[in-house]
């Protein structure tokens, strides 16, 4: 389901005030869209977030990497049967170095994939949350409430309420 | 009564905002200092070309390779390159798992450095391998001849482990530029620079959803990148222990590799940061906790070198093998004995200084001895290349080996393609990690013991009458 196209966004400048609003916006019912500078563990909570399903992307790439290195090493031995310094064809203790290099390389790449799916990265299109102010990379803290128009009053109450320094509001 | 909540590595730091001003002011137009490191670096690099197209020109006899000698300079300076590179990751992915909170103020430069000494690094077997247009063949690309490289030899488990580092380690690197990009972004002011920053950050804005994501991935980055970090030497030092050259055929090689590595990468952080520090005037963020923290680093991984050297001469002794016993007797005896000697007092003498608080305490007396760790790491692999080769087995082949200047222009301009990619780094790219540094800052509280769940990072003091400090973003505040 996607986010409503209209709402408020309130910016905070401090984090227990952004807290609070997305508390009492997701106690109403709304959905949120919040920013942060910093990743904070109380934004989390108070979105009630869930695990990210990024660790899949890691635990499939990796093991697709043991499997990769695993048939790549020994084809490629089986292909040419020529034996060297007086090693099997399948020398497993060799390959294991080749099995652990590709293991990391194909886990680290798929977690970036699932990184950029799951994260929508790089952003094409409309973002998320149609307003976005350049202070959240800096110090302030942004809680996008998606409401239709005639709740921006409510929104526009519970932002002050909670100690919004500014309160942008999306016309269209 | 007023209280302020203030971060213990960064207690000067007033703000979330302050982060954001600091590592902006290093990407402002430079001094004529800089311009002038930056050409002394290029001039390097080009010296480096020169020497390079000669190589290729009249063939790898320009360098001082023949038998037995055939590893030397280059090699050499390919394993001293990559074991630079490992402190980077040492803090920037094993210090992450450890949650030590230190490691965020110094780990942006220490993982620019990784990549850029993995860069450099990368250059050196292809250099040594004389036709350097035929690189391709380490790979295992299919050809028309169904000939594929030999999977048992260490030497392409090193190149799966080089260039697996090489691209872990520039993932890492960029994925958390993003934010950090991202903020750049929000505060750039030169056309261009928006645009291009823009472009590098993908459209990040730090939504709940972006974060929830990216700190996860992140994690799994730093687990994946410390198992990695600690084979890659281990990788590299069996393409010497894994042959029966007296004097490699080792079975310490590895641990003892990857505390050199660390050894010689913790050295290069702390000289590229005490200048960088005072130049840059970071003193909030590279405290003398940050100094005090890198330089028992230093002490620890140099007391496992200094007991790695003991123990090699140890079973050279202790096995009654022949040759091994010979050719660790010649190391400090023989023609090579002031490599052998620098190599065992710049590592493992010299740093135990570290031990008096006052020398610890120092910047100077820190870079000082820092220069001597990166000098003393590279005649170690010097040691551990060119001596052996040179005395091993019988005495009808012992010779020595010559540097041409091919070698040493080489060399140096290796020094200079390091630098010329950190230099061009400080001048472009966020040199502080800005959201990192965020995580170990108190937030912004209306009321300030409300999120304090860690004690150990911050602590609030009782002010007295002092007013707040200022919090929010100070562009928004003149705008009301």
């Amino acid at each position: 389901m996607s986010k409503l196209k209209t709402g408020v966004l309130g910016v905070f400048p401090h984090l227990d005030a952004a807290c609070d609003a997305i508390r009492r916006l997701r106690h109403e019912g709304y959905e949120v869209t919040t920013y942060s500078p910093t990743p904070r563990h109380e934004i989390e909570e108070a979105l009630g977030t869930q695990e990210s399903p990024v660790r899949l992307f890691t635990l499939t790439g990796a093991f697709t990497g043991t499997a990769a290195g695993t048939a790549l090493a020994t084809w490629t031995s089986v292909d040419w049967a020529l034996i060297v310094g007086g090693k099997e064809i399948i020398a497993l203790p060799a390959f294991s170095v080749i099995m652990f290099e590709v293991t990391i390389l194909l886990g680290a790449l798929s977690t970036v994939a699932g990184l950029f799916l799951l994260a929508r990265l790089p952003h094409i299109g409309p973002p998320e949350a149609p307003l976005y102010h350049p202070s959240f990379t800096a110090g302030n803290f942004g809680v996008f409430a998606h409401v239709p128009q005639d709740r921006y009053d409510q929104v526009q109450a519970i932002f002050a309420e909670a100690g919004s320094q500014e309160v942008l509001v999306e016309q269209r | 009564m007023a209280t302020v909540t203030r971060s213990v590595f960064h207690p000067e730091v007033t703000g979330y905002e302050e982060v954001n001003i600091t590592s902006n002011r290093m990407l402002t137009p430079p001094g004529k200092g800089y311009l002038a490191l930056l050409a002394m670096s290029v001039t390097l690099v080009g010296m480096m070309v020169i020497a390079e197209l000669h190589n290729i020109w009249y063939g790898l006899g320009m360098s001082g390779l023949t038998n037995p000698v055939g590893w030397g300079v280059y090699i050499t300076t390919f394993v001293f390159w990559v074991g630079i590179g490992h402190a980077g990751t040492l803090i920037s992915a094993i210090l992450y798992l450890f949650r030590a909170a230190w490691r965020q103020s110094v780990y942006r430069f220490a993982e620019a450095m990784t990549v850029f000494a993995v860069l450099t690094a990368a250059l050196f077997p292809i250099i040594h391998i004389g036709r350097p247009w035929f690189f391709y063949w380490l790979l295992p690309l299919p050809s028309q001849r169904q000939l594929w490289p030999n999977f048992r030899s260490p030497l392409l488990w090193d190149v799966f482990a080089v260039t697996t580092y090489l691209t872990v380690s520039s993932v890492f690197f960029f994925i958390g530029l993003i934010p950090d990009i991202a903020a750049a972004r929000d505060s750039a002011t030169n056309p261009t620079r928006k645009k291009v920053y823009t472009l590098l950050a993908m459209g990040w804005r730090g939504t709940d959803r972006e974060w929830r994501h990216f700190t996860r991935a992140y994690l799994f980055l730093a687990a994946l990148a410390t198992p990695l970090v600690l084979s890659v030497h281990s990788v590299v030092s069996w393409d010497f222990a894994v042959s029966i050259v007296p004097g490699w055929h080792t079975t310490i090689f590895a641990p003892y590799f990857v505390a050199g590595a660390i050894l010689s990468g913790v050295a290069m952080v702390i000289t590229l940061m005490v200048p960088v520090g005072r130049i840059f005037r970071l003193e909030k963020f590279f405290t003398p906790v940050h100094y005090d923290r890198l330089s028992k680093l230093l002490l620890l991984t140099s007391c496992i070198v200094g007991y790695a050297y003991a123990m090699e001469y140890f079973m050279a002794y202790y096995s009654g093998e022949l040759f091994e016993r010979d050719v660790f007797y010649d190391r400090v005896t023989g023609d090579y004995w002031w490599a052998g000697w620098s190599m065992i007092t710049f590592n493992a003498i010299i740093p135990q200084l570290i031990w008096m608080k006052k020398i610890r305490a120092s910047q100077n007396s820190l870079f000082l001895i820092s220069i001597f760790v990166n000098i003393g790491m590279w005649w170690e692999r010097f040691v551990i290349i060119v001596p052996s080769l040179a005395h091993s087995y019988e005495p009808w082949k012992f010779m020595n080996y010559h540097l041409t200047w091919v070698e040493a222009f080489i060399l140096l301009g290796s020094f200079g393609w390091f630098f010329m990619w950190f230099l061009l780094f400080l001048r472009y790219l966020p040199g502080l990690s800005i959201a990192e540094i965020k995580e170990v800052l108190p937030p912004p509280m209306r009321h300030p013991h409300a999120g304090d769940h860690l004690p150990q990072v911050n602590h609030t003091e009782e002010l007295g009458n002092a007013t707040p400090l200022p919090t929010g973003y100070m562009g928004l505040e003149e705008r009301r």
